[in-house]
């Protein structure tokens, strides 16, 4: 039928099924590592080590060496630069992510820019996922399983690392080591997306899938696991859609994630807008008060909570 | 829960909390300045002070987030590493440093007063299952177990930090602020809580601003202005006087002396705070009651 020959056809080439492979993955590792780093405030750090690893890649090519480990090694060393930087001065965090990446980006910039010929800055940049050979694909799978097999291992600690540093501190706990491992994996996250999306919007599978999920999510197991779902429909869709419509796979795939992200914004219970809506028209109607309208995160059971309790929500 | 009366496991006699002469200054400014505090076992201590008296800056001490200029912590007669390696001490922090939308329910946050003791990967056993269980029903929030913790009132949220230093098994809790945000019943049932706390041999620090809970909940009491006031009976502690220079040209002489303050409580009884966690200064309990020292309750 249609439908076979519309879902079976981009799969007889061996580029396009490589292209899924390797997209799927990496999108799959970033996800779930997006749900921490939502939570830790993170995002703009998975912002700057995308960008900081320009130079290790285009070193790595010169070089000859794989260009996952120049993406590693450029990637920690941002995330070291970043944390000496601003132990040592009084400047707020965001300031030195900014001040370190773009230094590093326009380093990279320089690097290739003096070695025009054996570089395309634009495959960096933007990735080059149709090209990848059966090697790359490999190199991305092992790193991936690598990555998602730490973090899931390590999850219940990072979990409590995100939401409670002080109590982690306090019950002897390795804050300092388990902050490093979440950056370290976001720099081998990173150097798994690359290749599917390019360091500009890898930026994208490192903050969206864990923003969609959280508007989703009242417990953070499912949290994981509707931001992979999510992810790995929206990689699908954003490959064939790269096929059919002759688009930029990247550009692509990180619109699909943007679509779902949107649907869940307006349509999402129970936070999404649209509901949110409904809930102010219903409680303006129906209430005399109307005094509910007033808590926007207020979910049904808080008012049950609060009167059990005789004391007031406290939306925080 | 197998619950010690008498701590156990370290020297007999060493003080849960021995502070000497402790100075911590950040950049040109005096935090603390010579503070020595001694804290025994079983007893309940109210940590008195304005914003910006010390009291954060102590509990960090205490927790071993800061390196202090001079002297010495040490925290059943061991280093502050040690204590928290041993899992000897918990923390509640102030509502508003904690993520009220964070993914994880209430079970989930008393189950991690358990990780110190667990394997790497932090797997809950039975006997942890159970443990959390029987921390949740001290604290009366078996039924919520399930909700989320944003979707609690003001006082079961502190009650789940209480519930998570019970499962932890802790030998010295550090309350941050615990009765900002709560109103009056749900304070009696904390009060009595941490009473129960104390009666099998745990220690309490509890900072607050709000001197209306004091008497009736505390052993002793500290009166902190980046330098010790006052030490000792929470009666003797908390006069006239002392107040007066805590509390700074804020304090003005209150309406009923110190000493009769357990029974202006009921007074405020019948104004529960509005939706902000922080006090807001027109219905904190101590305001009612005692006009003086409730305008140093700025955020």
């Amino acid at each position: 039928m249609d439908v076979f020959a519309f879902i079976l056809e981009p799969l007889q080439y061996g580029f396009l099924t490589r292209a899924l492979a390797v997209t799927v993955a990496a999108a799959v590792v970033a996800a779930v590592l997006s749900c921490w780093l939502i939570l830790m405030g993170w995002s703009l750090m998975g912002d700057a080590v995308s960008h900081a690893v320009l130079p290790g890649v285009a070193l790595a090519y010169i070089l000859g060496i794989p260009f996952s480990i120049g993406a590693f090694v450029f990637g920690a060393g941002a995330v070291a630069l970043i944390g000496i930087v601003r132990s040592t001065t009084k400047l707020k965090a965001d300031t030195v992510i900014g001040v370190v990446f773009t230094a590093l980006f326009a380093s990279g910039l320089a690097i290739v820019s003096a070695t025009p010929s054996q570089i395309d800055l634009m495959h960096i940049l933007f990735g080059n996922v149709l090209g990848v050979s059966t090697g790359d694909v490999w190199q991305v799978m092992i790193l991936g399983v690598v990555t998602l097999a730490i973090l899931l291992f390590k999850r219940r600690d990072l979990t409590l690392l995100a939401f409670d540093r002080t109590h982690a501190h306090v019950i002897g706990l390795n804050t300092r080591f388990l902050s490093a491992l979440l950056l370290g994996l976001l720099a081998l996250t990173v150097v798994v997306g690359l290749q599917a999306v390019g360091i500009i919007l890898v930026v994208a599978m490192l903050i969206t899938p864990g923003a969609t999920a959280f508007l989703l999510s009242r417990s953070f197991d499912r949290m994981l696991v509707i931001a992979v779902v999510l992810t790995v429909a929206a990689s699908i869709a954003g490959i064939y859609a790269s096929y059919y419509l002759d688009i930029s796979t990247g550009a692509a795939v990180v619109l699909c994630q943007a679509l779902v992200f949107t649907v869940v914004y307006l349509f999402g219970r129970p936070d999404g807008v649209l509901w949110q809506a409904q809930r102010r028209r219903v409680v303006r109607t129906h209430s005399v008060e109307g005094r509910g309208a007033a808590s926007s995160m207020a979910p049904v059971p808080a008012s049950s909570a609060r009167a059990s309790d005789g004391a007031p929500g406290g939306d925080a | 829960m197998t619950v010690h009366p008498v701590p156990t496991g370290f020297p007999a006699g060493a003080p849960v909390l021995d502070v000497r002469h402790l100075t911590v200054r950040y950049d040109d400014v005096q935090a603390l300045d010579d503070v020595s505090v001694t804290l025994a076992p079983g007893r309940i201590c109210g940590l008195i002070g304005v914003n910006g008296s010390g009291k954060s800056t102590l509990f960090k001490a205490l927790m071993g987030l800061l390196a202090p200029q001079s002297g010495s912590v040490e925290l059943f007669g061991r280093t502050t590493a040690s204590a928290r390696k041993q899992g000897l001490v918990a923390y509640m922090p102030q509502a508003e440093e904690v993520d009220w939308t964070f993914p994880v329910s209430v079970s989930d946050v008393v189950a991690m007063g358990l990780y110190g003791r667990l394997g790497p990967a932090r797997r809950l056993r039975a006997a942890d299952r159970a443990a959390v269980d029987q921390a949740l029903e001290r604290v009366g929030l078996t039924d919520l177990r399930r909700r989320q913790i944003g979707q609690l009132s003001g006082g079961q949220r502190k009650r789940v930090f209480i519930a998570r230093s019970i499962a932890q098994d802790a030998k010295l809790l550090l309350l941050d602020e615990p009765f900002a945000g709560v109103d009056r019943s749900s304070e009696r049932t904390m009060t009595a809580l941490l009473q129960d706390l104390r009666d099998e041999g745990r220690s309490v620090l509890v900072s607050t601003h709000d001197l209306a809970g004091v008497p009736e909940l505390c052993d002793e009491a500290i009166l902190l202005h980046q330098r010790v006031l006052a030490q000792g009976d929470p009666a003797a502690v908390l006069t006239h006087g002392n107040l007066a220079r805590a509390f700074g040209p804020v304090y003005r002489a209150a309406p009923l002396p110190p000493a009769a303050a357990p029974s202006v409580v009921p007074a405020a009884a019948s104004s529960p705070t509005a939706s902000s966690p922080a006090p807001a200064p027109a219905s904190s309990p101590a305001q009612s009651a005692a006009p003086a020292p409730a305008p140093i309750g700025k955020p």
